[in-house]
């Protein structure tokens, strides 16, 4: 193994969110949610809030390094650090930035946060109201192709015609993340369950999405501190090893107007190949796996570009049976995720896989070794994390 | 679908703000004629237009019309609007067309039930004018089968 590797050098030992809220629920601002979530943490690992003294965010968040270290009174920041691109494809990559910090020596307690108040500021997915469009967009908005959900159906779409299923297994992440939220009482869908009659008789958004494929729009913040693994035996928590972490983006995927040469794809190829490459394992070895859902069929392309099965084999093998905590071959987002725990821009899956791993989860996995993530299919880039107990 | 041009409504949904790189395409639209760029050296059409070839730096790209003529690559039906200016036309078809050049195009399936489109369904260009400035390039299903 090379020596230049996160590998088995650092730890998360501290994770904490908010109370989560619908969109525009959120009675304090973003800001200050941030700064609840990044307390929470400290205090879950055991640190001063002042020692942290790096900063890892993804997908703009507005919420600045400098006004947060201010607020939080930190001693001296030495790594601020912003992953590139949209969507939620950041969150596994900005805790592989904050491993690298940490190995290259640059800080000693990383935070990887992410603050979400829609309703104080713009909803996702918002379609233009500009009246002219120039560059790429000119070639799609006038046509009422806007929204990441429109996007992405098209790219599920010709998945689905290419390996002739698909419908069934995007039902099964649907409601697999729903039964397992109604375990969670952080959950913003809990006590709202979700049957299989009602997934089918949803309103259509945009085909082949109905509404529960669709992740929710919420108000809230959550934060992961890591830090390198000597110091972290002398934390609080369990630790949770990194044993991967990857981010990339394959050949010309961002290509505008839809252009992308390799079409129906999470856009996991190369990132899944670095990532098994780093952790030394395979996807048989995986214990838990939380994979983010902006849609489901981004979940199921995640789960096949990662090895996990076929892509003629979805339908077989994406059931609910298959995703359950207690049982299945491969438990999937345990805490109910993008679509029912929170839409905390994926950050949520990250704190659930640390939760699997220190066997804290709502829907625990029995023995869990290996705790996986997958952030964010169909964007440009994506990221993949690997933990161990 | 985008609205024909009225006079006494202006045009809500966004335009095509055509650049120099992208002129000559809706020129060519606007004369009812889907003209792409080609490359010299290896012969292959591309789109969205760009300044400099894909294909190396000594190569050129030449605007040529092409046939209009091509299938439905992958599509989505919008069963909800993202922008208000869209609301009118819900359900609505998005569509990718695989050209017989190669090119993938955006575009609307107009003329049509929105439940018959599928994957494979043969197309052809048509051009509506929505601004005295701008023609869009739509498809609509044509009655040949796909080569």
């Amino acid at each position: 193994m090379s020596d230049y590797t996160v590998k088995d050098k650092v730890a998360v030992v501290g994770i904490a969110e908010t109370t989560y809220y619908k969109r525009g629920g959120a009675p304090i601002s973003e800001m200050q949610l941030t700064l609840q979530a990044i307390i929470g943490a400290a205090q879950d690992a055991g640190i001063d809030p002042r020692q942290i003294d790096g900063f890892a965010s993804y997908s703009n968040d507005r919420n600045d390094p400098p006004r947060l270290a201010a607020a939080l009174g930190c001693e001296d920041v030495s790594f601020s650090n912003m992953f590139w691109g949209g969507g939620g494809g950041g969150g596994s990559g900005a805790m592989a930035n904050a491993c690298a910090a940490l190995v290259a020596g640059y800080s000693k307690y990383v935070v990887v946060y992410r603050g979400l108040a829609q309703g104080q500021f713009g909803r996702f997915g918002q379609g233009t109201q500009a009246k002219t469009v120039s560059g790429a967009p000119a070639y799609t908005a006038p046509y009422g192709l806007m929204s990441p959900a429109q996007s992405f159906a098209m790219r599920v779409q010709r998945f689905m015609h290419e390996h002739n299923g698909g419908h069934a297994a995007q039902k099964a992440i649907s409601l697999t993340s729903y039964a397992h939220a109604q375990r969670n009482a952080r959950a913003v869908m809990h006590g709202s369950p979700l049957s299989p009659e009602a997934y089918d008789g949803a309103r259509w958004i945009v085909e082949p999405f109905r509404l529960f494929d669709c992740c929710m729009e919420n108000d809230g913040a959550a934060a992961v501190i890591l830090t390198t693994v000597e110091r972290a035996r002398d934390l609080r928590q369990k630790p949770a090893i990194v044993i991967a972490a990857s981010q990339g983006s394959d050949y010309r995927q961002a290509a505008p107007a839809h252009n992308a040469p390799d079409y129906a794809t999470s856009n996991f190829k190369t990132v899944a190949k670095r990532l098994w490459g780093m952790a030394g394992i395979s996807p048989k070895d995986v214990d838990v796996c939380q994979s983010y859902e902006n849609f489901t069929g981004g979940v199921m392309m995640s789960l096949v570009e990662h090895g996990f099965c076929g892509p003629d084999e979805v339908d077989d093998f994406m059931t609910t049976e298959n995703f359950r905590f207690d049982g299945g071959k491969l438990p999937l987002n345990t805490s109910g995720g993008n679509l029912a725990e929170c839409y905390m821009h994926g950050l949520e899956l990250i704190t659930e896989a640390v939760r699997q791993v220190r066997g804290t989860s709502t829907a625990q996995v029995k023995n869990v070794d290996i705790s996986m993530v997958c952030s964010g299919p169909m964007v440009q880039p994506v990221s993949d994390l690997i933990l161990r107990a | 679908m985008p609205g024909e041009l009225s006079p006494k409504t202006p045009y809500a949904k966004p335009l095509p703000d055509p650049n120099p790189v992208t002129q000559p395409f809706w020129d060519a639209a606007k004369e009812h004629r889907l003209r792409l760029q080609r490359s010299r050296k290896t012969g292959q059409f591309i789109h969205y237009p760009r300044a400099v070839s894909p294909f190396g730096a000594n190569d050129e790209l030449a605007w040529e019309d092409v046939s209009g003529r091509g299938h439905v690559w992958s599509y989505t039906v919008a069963r909800r609007a993202t922008a208000p200016q869209f609301e009118s036309d819900v359900p609505y078809v998005i569509a990718i067309v695989e050209l017989e050049e190669g090119p993938h195009l955006t575009a609307n399936i107009i003329d049509c039930d929105p439940d018959t489109v599928r994957v494979g369904l043969p197309v052809e260009a048509a051009f509506v004018d929505v601004t005295p400035e701008i023609t869009l390039v739509q498809f609509r299903p044509r009655s040949a089968p796909a080569e």
